[in-house]
């Protein structure tokens, strides 16, 4: 008796292991690289552009509403890029005729999820100390780590996505000052090379 | 009793094998090999007897340069594999009443 219900259990743990959530859509990993890219151009903008311009004693803004401008930012990029994930990623599944919601889409997610989400509140717990400038190695760290931790549920180019964040992270952290420009690279163009690799790969 | 137990599944490698091969269209040698963590030796003689049974087809396919060994169940295959579920779930009940 025991013997058969390890031969189930042996069953089941292989068929969940070997399915991989393939419904992840490259076109949303552009989406999102170029929302990206737009919100880092406002923020360098209003951190670095405003002293320089022609309105300069004009438009001034202080520490305080850069941050605020910042952080809506950074939550509206976000926003924007899961629901573009979530809405083109059902759409695919819907024309590969696979079910979206799996136990392979929740192993990925929880996989992501957890350190990303834990990078968030990382993340808060940097503004709230008030290191800044170490909010985008933060980010980049967190989110390369969640990848890392989620490829080996989904497509298998998400691990080199993974280690390209995490570079970037570390070299954000170590030189805070290019800390926007890494984050850019990362979130902005790794997003927008991958998401159209695995989109001609896989979905043309 | 409903149901066969299937000698061709009594080895753990056979059994994962064919597992895989229910969920997935196609599995290639060396995505076996990692998943089961079993040496080339092993797994090609495993999936070689899973072929002679007519459980499973080989394919082989060239991705870019690299040649690609991709497997698949046959209907017979899923077939076996089914009764071989039946009879372990009917085992368990059995014993449970």
């Amino acid at each position: 008796m025991n013997k058969a219900e390890r031969e189930l259990a042996e069953i089941k743990a292989m068929m969940e292991r070997s399915t991989r959530f393939l419904s992840l859509s490259g076109l949303s990993g552009v989406l999102a690289g170029i929302y990206a890219l737009i919100g880092a151009g406002m923020v360098t903008y209003w951190i670095y552009g405003v002293e320089t311009s022609l309105f300069e004693g004009i438009d001034v803004l202080t520490t305080r509403e850069i941050l605020n401008r910042t952080l809506v930012t950074a939550l509206i990029v976000l926003a924007l890029a899961l629901i573009s994930a979530y809405i083109l990623s059902q759409k695919k599944s819907q024309k590969s005729a696979s079910k979206f919601w799996t136990a392979s889409s929740r192993r990925f997610l929880s996989a992501l999820f957890v350190p990303v989400i834990s990078g968030g509140l990382f993340s808060f717990a940097l503004l709230h100390e008030g290191f800044f400038h170490l909010i985008p190695a933060a980010t980049l760290v967190f989110y390369g780590l969640g990848l890392i931790n989620a490829a080996q549920f989904t497509l298998n180019e998400i691990k080199n996505l993974g280690y390209g964040q995490l570079i970037l992270g570390l070299i954000a952290a170590f030189h805070p000052a290019v800390g926007l420009i890494c984050w850019a690279l990362g979130f902005g163009v790794l997003h927008v090379i991958y998401g159209s690799m695995m989109y001609y790969k896989y979905e043309r | 009793m409903k149901g066969n137990y299937d000698k061709a599944f009594e080895n753990v490698v056979r059994l994962r094998v064919m597992s895989i091969l229910m969920v997935n269209a196609q599995f290639d040698f060396n995505s076996f090999k990692e998943l089961l963590d079993v040496t080339d030796g092993n797994l090609a003689s495993h999936l070689r007897n899973l072929e002679n049974q007519g459980y499973i087809q080989v394919e082989k396919t060239f991705v870019g340069r690299k040649p690609q060994t991709n497997y698949s169940a046959t209907a017979a295959g899923k077939i076996a594999f089914q009764e071989h579920l039946d009879f372990l779930e009917n085992l368990i009940k059995e014993n449970k009443t």
